[in-house]
């Protein structure tokens, strides 16, 4: 698939939050062949020392900074301006959000944002919750992407937003892309079945017991699930259909 | 004299520059972002840029993040 002009093959975005050392960055991301990876901007600690993330990143990746901690769209432009600014590339994951219970995106402002970034040429993939006229005016605005929730942030839930993200993908043009909930591979594998482009994984992946094997998972069912998509499952019926031919029994 | 970094009041040196605050934090110019009464500041002009009373500084960098 092609986002901003870079061809992707590999279906696994990595989020690089709540890894327990960033030494393990690197190697999830090379267990699992991600090429997009996400970070975020913050205020430097004056008072402690702090490592610099991107030496964790492969040179190879696409750094996507998001604009996490911004609450209107006006914040999400300034710290994607920084981000641009700051030599990381020209994607961006507009995150905006102002709910701190649930994480759950300002679509409105969301829309603000994107079509803001995506005139002075950013490469603009939006989290949002997924809602279908939402989408619809996201790609008027010139995203390169949707990233509809799957779940809450962090929560590791699983696919709960099913009829509606698959309704986006029904109806909407650009990659879709599950961003946030998803807790397990399998989660991940029926995302991509049902036709999703892409997924974008950091809880679910950094908090396992061996976030490595972990993200080498994921990355697994990430691709069976495009593969299987691309396959065509067969349809599912009420009643059994034999398998084995029924004709030419032993029993008479 | 008092300018603000990263929001919080803090007392520096008259004369002081974008670099000068930077060698001063031990900060590493290659990892930050700076930005100066809200606008943003590239490596190649901090030495220009004298710091003046009550001016706003936000020095940034990238950090972990989903």
């Amino acid at each position: 698939m092609e986002i901003g002009g870079r061809q992707i093959t590999n279906r696994l975005f990595l989020g690089t939050g709540k890894f327990s050392s960033n030494r393990l960055i690197p190697e999830a991301v090379r267990a699992a062949g991600v090429q997009v990876v996400t970070v975020a901007l913050r205020r430097v600690d004056m008072e402690f020392e702090q490592e610099n993330i991107a030496a964790y990143i492969p040179e190879d990746c696409i750094m996507m900074p998001n604009t996490s901690g911004a609450r209107n769209a006006q914040e999400a432009v300034r710290i994607a301006r920084l981000a641009r600014a700051a030599g990381c590339g020209n994607w961006v994951k507009i995150e905006v959000i102002s709910d701190n219970r649930y994480l759950l995106p300002d679509n409105y402002e969301t829309i603000k944002a994107t079509e803001i970034l995506a005139g002075e040429g950013f490469v603009v993939l939006p989290y949002m919750s997924p809602d279908l006229m939402v989408a619809k005016k996201l790609v008027e605005a010139g995203a390169a992407a949707v990233m509809p929730l799957g779940a809450p942030i962090g929560s590791n839930r699983g696919l709960k937003t099913r009829e509606l993200v698959r309704i986006l993908i029904d109806e909407i043009p650009l990659p879709i892309i599950v961003d946030a909930g998803l807790g397990r591979p399998s989660e991940a594998a029926e995302a991509m079945e049902m036709g999703a482009a892409a997924v974008l994984v950091n809880t679910a992946i950094a908090t396992a017991g061996d976030p490595v094997a972990m993200a080498r998972a994921f990355s697994l069912a990430v691709a069976a699930g495009r593969l299987a998509y691309l396959a065509g499952p067969g349809e599912s019926v009420e009643y059994a259909r034999a398998s084995s031919p029924l004709t030419g029994f032993l029993r008479d | 004299m008092n300018i603000y970094l990263n929001g919080k009041a803090t007392d520096i040196p008259d004369g002081l520059t974008i670099s000068g605050l930077v060698a001063q934090r031990r900060l590493n110019p290659e990892t930050i972002i700076v930005e100066h009464n809200y606008n943003l500041v590239k490596k190649e002009h901090w030495d220009g840029i004298v710091l003046k009373e009550n001016d706003r500084v936000e020095i940034l960098r990238f950090v972990e993040g989903g």
